[in-house]
């Protein structure tokens, strides 16, 4: 669904880091007040460049973690281990700090409760980032959009917003299975792989329901559950995909 | 306009240079090995790879993976430099040498397009890839060479800016008149001389 | 197709794309000039890292455009499409319509 909205040139603007959050080892949430912002929807990103003294720059995309509904911007970085700007976003940047940030971002991979339901969310590892907006969103309108989630993570030590997804599991019509890649909690009787068309055609909302679907992490897991959906016969044109490059580990 | 932020104590990946490192204008060294790619990875299995020597030739060659091996091989350290800016000093390759390759070849032609499974080209002047200045290498650090860098095989050519060395190489095809590669139609330069920082198109 | 881990999508040229175009790009279709498909960008796969950005046809992996920037430059080839279709600003005085 085009709009015919106008962004304007996207250009760049300086916010400022008013808070972070540890999410988990690897993996810390900036909070950012960013003047003049014109507003967002959920699933799209910014990109955040940093600048070095002797005038090197480096570019990368970060999702907005935070529904259009909050005043502030939450980006979520993972740390890749030979990453060139998340291990310092997340080792260096501290409260107090500008960024140069640009947008936001995207009107593909977006979703907003106007579109309606059901929801059918893949995620996997960081993932989750523009999944989480999309559910928040939701949530902050009150709307009754049934949303199942299936996140993929190594352990649950790297579930990112482990309490904020307990939480939001709780509420009727949403709700979230996990499958863990890597080890998983003593006892736990759930998913113990990658994910694959068997795990998603046990998990997927039923084709009749036309869920919109929206699947998000690194480019195998992105595109084997895009192929294995397409496989089970969802429609194509209801898939949505975002692709986040090789995974941290 | 703003004036440009400054990101405190951001340096990115780039290393000191080692002393007496002597790297081209505009580049910094690396110590990983970047990977670079337009196009999927090709997996052609080896007992379907070839290499030829073909286009404004006599008789035009070609090899299986079996008899290319079989082909006098050459141990290359060089230092390698990319248009985006990194370079990595003393890698070490194995391969055959374009001058055993054309050995024998008879041509009247004074250029030679490089082309890759997938379809990527470059091109270069015949007279950049003999007398010992470029290789069709299939092992790095002592390693059959990985796909994502290019394996099962590769055009080496260090002293030129390395989108001039495909991957994937299939055959060099000899021409006339020069004709333009994959970047090189594409805004990048047409020769790529890292020491005169001959990058795009108009330098 | 096989997964090469480092593809990505047109997700993530909406930025740079926006640094050229005063519009949303991931929404804009393309239409490959060697299948005739047609896609919105963001679906499209994307190579980032390359010397350039390269753009290409989900369905027949043809090079649909790629993007090259240096030295005060933007290279934008877009031979491997037949055309950009791009959601317009409405003009004052024309009626609003949602785009398809």
């Amino acid at each position: 669904m085009e709009r015919t909205t106008v962004l304007g040139r996207l250009t760049w603007r300086v916010g400022q880091v008013v808070k972070t959050k540890a999410e988990t080892a690897q993996v810390k949430s900036l909070v950012l007040e960013l003047p003049d912002w014109p507003g967002h929807r959920a699933g799209q990103h910014v990109d955040i460049r940093l600048t070095a003294e002797d005038g090197y720059q480096a570019v990368r995309s970060y999702s907005i973690a935070s529904p259009p509904e909050e005043p502030q911007v939450t980006v979520t970085i993972e740390r890749l281990e030979d990453g060139e700007v998340s291990p310092y976003l997340v080792d260096d940047v501290q409260v107090g700090d500008p960024l140069e940030v640009r947008g936001p971002i995207g009107g593909y991979f977006v979703w907003e409760t106007a579109l309606g339901g059901p929801l059918f969310l893949v995620g996997g590892g960081s993932g989750i980032v523009p999944l989480m907006a999309m559910i928040q969103h939701r949530v902050a309108r009150a709307n009754d959009a049934r949303i199942r989630l299936l996140y993929s993570a190594r352990s649950p030590e790297d579930v990112i917003y482990r309490h904020e997804l307990e939480e939001l599991a709780n509420r009727p019509g949403i709700e979230v299975i996990y499958t863990y890649t890597r080890s998983h909690p003593p006892g736990w009787t759930g998913y113990q792989r990658r994910i694959d068309q068997a795990m998603l055609e046990e998990v997927g909302l039923a084709r009749e329901e036309q869920p919109h679907i929206y699947i998000c992490g690194p480019t195998p897991l992105a595109e084997g559950a895009s192929n294995g959906l397409v496989a089970l016969g969802y429609e194509p044109a209801r898939i949505r995909i975002e692709r986040f490059g090789p995974s941290g580990r | 306009m703003n004036a440009r932020l400054i990101s405190r104590g951001f340096r990115g990946r780039r290393q000191e240079p080692r002393e007496g490192a002597n790297v081209p204008p505009g580049q910094y060294v690396v110590e990983d090995f970047p990977v670079l790619s337009a196009g999927p990875t090709p997996h052609t299995p080896l007992a379907q790879w070839t290499f030829s020597i073909d286009g404004e030739v006599d008789e035009p060659k070609r090899w299986t993976w079996e008899e290319f091996q079989a082909l006098p091989r050459e141990t290359i350290t060089t230092d390698i430099h990319c248009v985006t800016h990194w370079s990595k000093l003393g890698t070490v390759w194995e391969g055959v040498s374009i001058d055993t390759l054309l050995d024998s070849v008879e041509t009247a032609a004074s250029y030679i397009v490089a082309y890759s499974d997938g379809g990527y080209t470059s091109n270069l002047p015949l007279e950049d890839v003999t007398d010992g200045q470029a290789w069709i290498a299939y092992a790095f650090d002592g390693e059959p060479l990985e796909p994502q860098h290019g394996g099962p095989a590769r055009l080496l050519v260090p002293h030129l800016y390395f989108w001039k060395s495909a991957k994937w190489v299939r055959g060099l095809r000899l021409v006339d008149e020069d004709e333009p590669g994959f970047w090189e139609v594409r805004g990048y330069h047409n020769y790529g001389d890292p020491w005169k920082e001959q990058r795009y198109w108009g330098d | 197709m096989e997964s090469d881990e480092r593809r990505l999508d047109g997700n993530a040229v909406g930025g740079v794309l926006g640094e050229i175009f005063p519009l949303e790009m991931t929404m804009a279709h393309i239409r490959c000039a060697g299948c005739n498909a047609v896609e919105p960008v963001g679906a499209e796969m994307v190579y980032m890292d390359a010397p350039g950005m390269v753009m290409r046809c989900m369905h027949c992996d043809n090079v649909l455009l790629t993007l090259v920037r240096g030295e005060g430059h933007y290279w934008l080839e877009m031979r491997g499409a037949t055309w950009l279709q791009m959601a317009a600003p409405p003009s004052p005085g024309e009626s609003t319509s949602e785009g398809t």
